[in-house]
């Protein structure tokens, strides 16, 4: 079964997702910050990223940083998650690495196109 | 609603736009003519249906039909045609040494797929040679060809169907909403036609997009809007339907293209009737 680790320090976000991704196929690892993050990638690398970009400890785009330079980092497919919606954070986040992105609020429907336009589904 | 006023309505459709409504699916009606009926400042559908009965005013009746017909749509929708669009049809044009391809979007609601195929186009710029696409767009609705003319759409629309890297690339963001590139809108011409009594003298188009339009037509009705689309089509035009369409039960004027989805030709044995 492939995995998703859903990365936001909402709760409430994290089982709206989770209960999205289940339904389309996914297994589903929780993480509420980058740092929570990378260690449960250290330890098996995901098949995607549900990745939010506010949060505190280590935000998503510092954690897509650095998982691109650990071992296997590259394999992850990352999908942000986030309420930043200007043309400036979607264009930063894709050069980091990330192959697509979602504006919150979002509903099963963009999860599911965004993680078909990401080559997911 | 009575079923009265239901029947009414679905003979209304039927008979203006060829939509057919499935009077089991009321909520359906309410729902699309619930704005209509606040716009028009009547409490209950039955006030606005018993006004269209009696006053039979043109502009009323329009408003109503118009709000009758789905106006589903996305951005890149089903995406596949797209892929076989830039894939298989825009290379065969090129191997003819085509220079314009003229596109039409026959239904094209708010907008999403003529603009979508005008994105398409700009990211397959001089890859079939110094080939230009000529879109048009045409629909019967007044409302949704405003929008689509306006090119300004919803967080909601863009996230569907769009890749986040073509949404940068050719859209604004202003406010709460996003707006397409002027270049994008104006590549595209939009008109308000009607399939039942507007498509002649239109064309020839070289690619015709009528999809999710016929399936909610009445079956005669069908046959004779894909009649007409093949007398605007190019001999060697293909005509693209939706997902879940065929042109096989409707019309004999096309044949599937083998292995391509949803893509059609014109069949060179059928003479057009008319």
């Amino acid at each position: 079964m492939r995995t998703c680790l859903v990365v936001d320090d909402s709760r409430v976000v994290r089982k709206v997702s989770r209960r999205i991704l289940e339904e389309i196929g996914f297994d589903v690892a929780e993480a509420a910050d980058g740092m929570e993050a990378l260690a449960w990638c250290r330890t098996a690398m995901p098949t995607a990223i549900l990745l939010d970009w506010n949060m505190p400890v280590m935000d998503g785009l510092e954690f897509l940083v650095q998982l691109r330079r650990e071992p296997g980092g590259q394999a992850p497919v990352v999908v942000f998650c986030s309420v930043e919606s200007d043309p400036e954070h979607i264009s930063r986040a894709l050069d980091a690495g990330a192959s697509e992105y979602i504006m919150k609020p979002f509903d099963s429907d963009i999860i599911e196109c965004k993680f078909g336009e990401a080559g997911l589904l | 609603m009575t079923p009265g006023e239901i029947s009414f309505l679905a003979d209304l459709a039927r008979r203006r736009s060829g939509v057919v409504i499935d009077a089991d699916k009321s909520y359906i009606i309410e729902s699309r003519l619930a704005p209509i009926a606040r716009k028009h400042g009547f409490i209950t559908l039955s006030e606005l249906v018993s006004d269209l009965q009696q006053r039979q005013d043109e502009t009323l009746i329009w408003a109503a039909v118009e709000a009758l017909a789905s106006t589903e749509t996305q951005f890149f929708r089903d995406r596949t045609p797209f892929q076989q669009i830039a894939a298989e049809v825009l290379p065969a044009f090129a191997r003819k040494g085509r220079q314009t391809v003229r596109a039409w979007c026959a239904g094209c609601s708010t907008g999403q797929e003529p603009y979508s195929l005008a994105i398409l186009a700009e990211e397959e710029r001089g890859k079939h040679g110094p080939m230009r696409m000529e879109i048009s767009g045409a629909d019967i609705s007044e409302r949704c060809l405003e929008k689509a003319i306006a090119g300004i759409y919803t967080q909601f629309e863009v996230q569907r169907g769009l890749p986040s890297r073509l949404l940068i690339k050719y859209f604004d963001k202003v406010d709460d909403h996003w707006m397409l590139s002027g270049r994008i809108r104006q590549a595209v011409q939009l008109q308000r036609q009607n399939l039942l009594t507007d498509i002649n003298g239109a064309g020839p188009f070289d690619l015709v997009l009528c999809r999710n339009v016929i399936s909610a037509f009445d079956p005669a009705i069908a046959r004779q809007v894909l009649e007409q689309i093949s007398g605007v089509l190019a001999p060697d035009g293909y005509l693209v339907m939706g997902a879940y369409e065929t042109t096989a039960h409707h019309s004999p004027a096309f044949r599937a293209v083998p292995g391509l989805r949803g893509l059609y030709t014109r069949d060179p044995n059928h003479r057009a009737a008319a």
